[in-house]
């Protein structure tokens, strides 16, 4: 789960972590907190706000009230804006990137940090970026940080003030259970204060029981994901118009990549899982139709998991609730000829092969 | 030989009482696995299809010399059982359980290095060597033929296709591992490269990858420096989005790493023969011979 930026930075405060004084701005008419000059920051959980228009300066509440009615109005990579950070503005003097990860090669936390900070990572050079390992057995010590921060040429006093940082962020990291904490950028303030202007902060969904002050917004899911999430089915809306029902994450991915080689495209990723409970394969349904795919392809293979099982969850939920849209099934393994002739019964089209039922879908898709 | 189970593995089930124990342990038993043991606390002295129960690890070790672990038991409680096993003794651990906290994989993968222990997981299907009449996991036992090649995997019911049409060709295979579709899981694509290299009775080997970190092209690395095996993909997720987890945790494009595109270039370049459809693997197998 992304954390909003303001999320993220009362976590940081938690720990430690100077952050800008700011408030949290609800809806568009809430100025009473307001102070001046202030920075306006659009809260979405996606990148590039800034150049999409969603970070503005307001020098007084004229200006502040116009602007905040813009951001108000925004769409940011989809999201809408519902929320804005005012912050105090921070005068700038050095601006460094400081990050902890997840390497999922070396299953240890990595700490990354930068010189160049304030842009985004990705675009900086890699011989500018400075990475330390650290072997969760031991945690991190003292070592690690005088090794990365003296690489990065920062005065003595930079060091001693920005040192305390790293490690409270490692904590952070490891307490909250998280894929990512980034401070982009860490700014030395033109008082030699060091303050996180951003927080992005991700937290393992996985992990979210174990940190209850986390309210689960999930703010980064569609309406449909959201309430797949809830009943525990691992659902995606993509941009196509082909709804995909698969058992098995990998099984699912693939039926949409043999769509795509049929010049289809993918609407919906819905995986079953190893589930044959008719109970579930009717919410998974339910929602996939509330998706409104243009065609349904329905790949299967049956393991522990029988195909006849399934196939008939399938064709009680379409005689029962019926479907406004053509299904196409394709279905192997333990128990599949029984399971086709279920299928064919409830009115599904039979594919022979996932080539054929990516074909056959991809062309009824109008693709 | 085969790689990480065989006859010698003595199956201690964790989590042997609860409804996937039951019938996986039955399972296990009928492809001809040696289950010794099962531990749920609380419930020594009980017995599942004839293997008997113990309250601890510990103790089904030393009752019935168990060398390797499946571990069922709850996402919340993984961490400790992983644990318990490698503090027991406990030498190959299977962990079959989906949604376990990150930094707790990340914690018992470690733990399981520096005790010399392999992790196969977690959020794995398990492991099947059908020659040796091994199977420690939940795989369904139908699709196995036992013959020469080894597969190694990142997801489980695509792994079922892709070996069910291996079979249906009358290719046999070595072992078939699952190796989890979490982003830290404990044996990685160059372990599993690894052993099938030394293992006498495999003779190619399959991977099947997706979208999500570089260990595809961890492994393209490595195959170009050290594997001599013929060497066949698949890989799944060639139109998935970034920033959307594709099902398994571990499968997601994140910060433009673990493209599609990228392991398939890196495997191209390291001379691995890939399919563009599942079931193809079985054709590139059958044309190499």
């Amino acid at each position: 789960m992304k954390l909003f930026e303001y999320r993220g930075k009362q976590l940081f405060q938690k720990y430690g972590i100077s952050i800008p004084k700011g408030t949290v701005i609800e809806y568009e008419g809430d100025h009473s907190n307001l102070f001046f000059p202030c920075v306006l920051k659009a809260q979405v959980p996606v990148g590039g706000r800034g150049k999409a228009g969603g970070i503005q300066l307001a020098q007084t509440r004229e200006v502040a009230k116009e602007k905040l009615a813009g951001i108000f109005q925004m769409k940011i990579g989809g999201f809408q804006v519902k929320k804005v950070l005012a912050e105090e503005k921070i005068g700038v003097k050095k601006e460094l990137y400081l990050s902890y990860t997840l390497d999922r090669s070396r299953r240890m936390p990595l700490l990354m940090m930068s010189g160049k900070g304030g842009m985004d990572i990705e675009s900086v050079a890699d011989n500018l970026i400075f990475k330390e390992w650290i072997n969760p057995l031991i945690g991190i010590q003292r070592f690690h940080i005088r090794g990365i921060l003296a690489k990065l040429e920062l005065e003595k006093d930079e060091e001693k003030k920005i040192a305390p940082i790293v490690l409270k962020l490692y904590k952070l990291f490891r307490e909250y259970d998280c894929e990512l904490v980034e401070i982009n950028p860490l700014v030395i303030s033109g008082d030699e204060q060091v303050i996180a202007l951003d927080a992005k902060v991700i937290v393992n969904d996985d992990a979210l029981y174990r940190h209850p002050d986390l309210v689960a917004e999930h703010q980064e899911l569609t309406m449909l994901e959201k309430e797949a999430k809830e009943k525990g089915i691992a659902f995606i809306q993509l941009e196509g118009n082909i709804g995909v029902i698969a058992n098995g994450a990998g099984l699912t991915m693939a039926t949409l990549d043999a769509l795509t080689h049929y010049k289809g495209k993918g609407g919906v990723f819905l995986d079953l899982g190893g589930t044959d409970d008719p109970e579930k394969v009717k919410q998974a349904f339910e929602l996939m139709k509330k998706a409104k795919p243009k065609v349904i392809l329905l790949n299967l293979f049956g393991g522990i998991t029988k195909c006849d099982t399934v196939a008939k969850g399938v064709s009680t939920v379409i005689s029962k609730e019926g479907i406004d849209c053509p299904v196409i099934s394709r279905i192997k393994g333990c128990n599949e000829e029984i399971a086709k002739d279920i299928l064919k019964d409830a009115g599904l089209i039979t594919a022979g092969s996932l080539q054929d039922a990516a074909k056959r879908s991809s062309d009824l898709a109008g693709w | 030989m085969s790689i990480f189970v065989d006859t010698n593995t003595k199956v201690v089930v964790q989590g042997a009482t609860g409804h996937q124990g039951q019938f996986h342990i039955g399972e296990m038993l009928n492809f001809g696995t040696k289950v010794v043991a099962g531990v749920t606390p609380g419930k020594q002295g009980e017995e599942v299809h004839g293997v008997p129960i113990f309250n601890t690890v510990q103790e089904a070790v030393m009752e019935t010399d168990a060398n390797t672990s499946l571990v069922l038991v709850p996402a919340r409680f993984s961490k400790d059982a992983v644990f318990e096993a490698l503090d027991a003794g406990i030498t190959t651990l299977v962990v079959i359980t989906e949604n376990i906290p990150f930094h707790d994989a990340m914690e018992f993968v470690h733990y399981a290095m520096y005790k010399g222990a392999v992790v196969i997981g977690p959020n794995c299907p398990g492991i099947a060597s059908p020659g040796k009449k091994a199977k420690v996991g939940i795989l369904p036992s139908g699709i196995f033929v036992k013959g020469h090649v080894g597969v190694a995997s990142r997801s489980g019911t695509l792994t079922y296709e892709i070996v069910n049409s291996l079979s249906e060709r009358g290719i046999g295979q070595s072992t078939c591992v699952g190796l989890g579709g979490d982003p830290i899981i404990g044996t990685t694509f160059i372990d599993a490269l690894n052993a099938f290299e030394q293992d006498t009775e495999t003779k190619a080997v399959v991977l099947v990858g997706e979208i999500g970190g570089t260990a595809e092209e961890d492994a393209a690395e490595h195959i170009t420096q050290h594997i001599r095996k013929p060497v066949f993909a698949f890989i799944a997720g060639r139109t998935a989005p970034p920033g959307k987890r594709m099902g398994h945790a571990g499968a997601i494009i994140a910060r433009g790493k673990g493209t599609a595109k990228s392991k398939i270039k890196a495997f191209e370049k390291a001379g691995v023969k890939l399919a563009s459809f599942p079931t193809e693997i079985a054709d590139l197998v059958e044309k190499y011979g």
